[in-house]
């Protein structure tokens, strides 16, 4: 099926160029404002690289989250601390800085990538194609074997951040 | 990925080569399935004001075609007439794009509902959450835009749609994890099929009308319609747009209220089903109809209810609504269990009968009119505190008055 | 399909590019940012490597599936915080939130 593997390789490339370009976006931008929206096309690559690794649950959670909350909860931060003056540099020691990313980039591809999985010919293809359906991932997370003990540690988590930004962000006047 | 419908379509007109085939087919597909959204909202506008002029005791347009019915594509010719202006100091890309994305949202929605037995765009296997997740797309859009508008009053009026709209995501979701519980999965066609002996509305009203009221608020209509409040803080965050630009907010705003009344259907209504579904034709009937109703019942909320205030209507979500819809998850999910666990209830709804589904509609309905009643019963009691204490508060200054 | 070490680097390149924006930027906001696009490097690794070695099992979605509660709950917070900072000294500039130095 030469065509398939095509479109999915085009397919492929498009939603990496998208996730690194809005990453890019995001490092780079002298409008905060644009940033955040650079980041929301670079989560939105990332969504479509989920689809092509067949977890369709991962990248509708990754929008509803990521996108729909995160990234806006991003843009409100951005409106709420803008600094009168715009004029200030973007970056620290920005040429230092460039070197270690770009090291570290390469660093992970010879070290690691490379001699681990690259010339590994066994993992061009996946293992099977039979995938683990959302239904259950589900019943793992509530399965007493599974990850149930993470899932309510995670709520828990989530409880108390909930309530954490509220009472740090929270002006400090009469009420207690 | 085998070539089926469509696809078969394109080969029998003799393209050869594979690939293209399939591209040609899901091409054709994503253009009839964007079709229909795009052909309904014309017709929509136009029942849209017809219905508002009568409950408003007027007539409505009725001058440009028979009964009014060209008066959409008249406001599009205007629409399309008009300067395109850009503020000078906006962000032109992000005001330009804000639009787009936001008609977008809407019609993505279309992609996985079913219109007819065997029509549907794609048959997701989350096709519920995706619907939750393009519509917060849409919030995206409304927040780009009040920014990109370079207008204080655009910026104000994007704050409050955004707190509006991230905060009524919640009762909307959880009220859709109830017909998904009940179906047992989260795609669309098989929330249709589980409801072929019993409808959802019957089994769980509560739901559906928490997602009735939270899908009014996503969509800003009244009484949460504060998101454009025309006759105060201007026109909201579409101050500075006109022309085309503003029609798509425009036709998204009501694509989407006619969507979320489809999607209610869907739900809770059974979609096509209905009598002699098997006909593509008497089901899209079916599901326009139904869809149509509970449109029409939107409508009739819009033009008879005032407007809230923004505190009002936080406060509603988060004292009222979020409450409510948690604590219905919760009795649902255990009555339901319990009722699958002692074999009252059938644990596949498509594969049952009248019958078999019968006890757990009853036990469910019983469930929503028990919790209605204590719910009713909590705000009597906050009621008859809020007036004790004001009838106190009252006297102690009537007192204080006549001591001095 | 694609071969696996393409999805690898393409995480590795978003891991770095996020690396480089939480060293180098003068905003707070814009370091959380990176962050973000750290943990979703991060996520796309975890995911690609689920599929192409062990997809029968829910480990590797379960695992995606918990760094987004993560990532979810480390921006709210970061970002309460930031606000704060901003209230009380007006300024989001990490280096310059230094009274606690020795």
């Amino acid at each position: 099926m030469a065509d398939v593997s095509f479109s999915i390789a085009l397919a492929f490339v498009i939603f990496s160029v998208i996730s690194l370009g809005g990453a890019l976006g995001v490092a780079l931008n002298r409008n905060l404002f644009r940033g955040t929206i650079w980041l929301m096309v670079s989560l939105f690559g990332a969504a479509g690289l989920y689809v092509l690794l067949s977890a369709p649950f991962l990248a509708a959670v990754q929008i509803l989250v990521y996108i729909g909350a995160i990234a806006i909860l991003f843009t409100f931060a951005v409106m709420l601390t803008r600094s009168l003056t715009q004029v200030r540099e973007r970056f620290t020691r920005v040429w230092a800085n460039l070197v270690v990313a770009v090291l570290l980039f390469v660093l992970l591809i010879i070290g690691i990538i490379w001699p681990v999985w690259g010339s590994n010919p066994d993992l061009a293809q996946p293992v099977s194609d039979v995938v683990v359906s959302t239904t259950d991932l589900g019943v793992a997370l509530v399965d007493r074997n599974g990850f149930v003990l993470p899932f309510e540690v995670a709520s828990l988590l989530l409880t108390a951040a909930m309530i954490g930004a509220i009472v740090i962000a929270r002006e400090a006047d009469d009420e207690v | 990925m085998e070539c089926v419908g469509l696809c078969e379509f394109v080969t029998s007109l003799g393209v050869s080569d594979m690939g293209l085939a399939l591209f040609l087919g899901y091409l054709i597909g994503v253009l009839l399935v964007s079709g229909v959204p795009l052909v309904t909202v014309i017709f929509l506008i136009w029942i849209e004001r017809k219905i508002a002029a009568r409950i408003q005791d007027r007539i409505g347009p009725n001058r440009v075609g028979p009964f009014g019915l060209l008066q959409t594509v008249a406001d599009l010719l205007k629409l399309l007439a008009k300067e395109d202006i850009t503020p000078a100091a906006a962000d032109r890309l992000l005001y330009n794009a804000a639009p787009i994305v936001s008609f977008a949202s809407v019609v993505l929605i279309w992609a996985v509902i079913p219109i007819a037995p065997g029509f549907v765009g794609v048959d997701l296997d989350i096709g519920a959450l995706y619907f939750v997740a393009v519509a917060s797309l849409g919030t995206l859009a409304i927040m780009t835009a009040g920014w990109a508008s370079n207008n204080k009053y655009a910026l104000l009026g994007a704050f409050r749609v955004v707190a509006l709209l991230v905060s009524y995501e919640i009762p909307l979701v959880f009220a859709l994890v109830i017909p998904v519980m009940l179906a047992g999965s989260m795609s669309m066609v098989d929330i249709i099929n589980a409801q072929s002996h019993m409808w959802f509305i019957f089994m769980a009203p509560v739901a559906m009308l928490m997602f009735a009221i939270s899908s009014q608020a996503e969509t800003g209509r009244a009484p949460f319609d504060l998101i454009e409040a025309e006759s105060e803080l201007i026109a909201g965050f579409n101050i500075e747009y006109s022309g085309m630009k503003f029609g798509m907010f425009f036709a998204a705003e009501f694509l989407h209220v006619f969507t979320n009344g489809i999607l209610i259907a869907v739900l809770f209504m059974g979609g096509y089903l209905g009598l002699f579904y098997q006909f593509p034709l008497l089901g899209f009937l079916w599901l326009g109809l139904k869809g149509g109703l509970v449109y029409f019942v939107f409508l009739w909320v819009r033009n008879t209810v005032p407007r809230m205030r923004i505190d009002q209507v936080m406060r509603f979500n988060w004292f009222f609504l979020v409450p409510v819809s948690i604590l219905n998850v919760i009795l649902t999910a255990l009555v339901l269990k319990l009722l699958q666990v002692w074999g009252i209830a059938p644990v596949n709804l498509a594969e049952s009968s009248l019958l078999g589904v019968l006890p757990m509609t009853v036990i469910l309905l019983l469930k929503d009119i028990l919790m209605i009643l204590f719910i009713l019963g909590r705000i009597s009691q906050e009621g008859r505190r809020a007036r004790l204490d004001a009838e106190r508060a009252h006297e102690q200054l009537l007192t204080a008055a006549a001591g001095d | 399909m694609v071969p696996l070490w393409m999805y690898l680097v393409v995480s590795a390149a978003l891991f770095s590019i996020g690396t480089f924006t939480v060293l180098s930027r003068r905003n707070g906001v814009a370091v959380l940012m990176g962050v973000e696009l750290m943990l979703n490097a991060v996520n796309i690794n975890i995911v690609a490597f689920w599929r192409y070695t062990a997809p029968t099992e829910v480990n590797g979605l379960a695992f995606a599936a918990f760094i987004f509660v993560i990532a979810a709950a480390e921006a709210a917070v970061g970002l309460a915080i930031i606000i704060t900072v901003y209230r009380n000294r007006h300024s989001v500039i990490p280096e310059e939130a230094d009274l606690l130095r020795g």
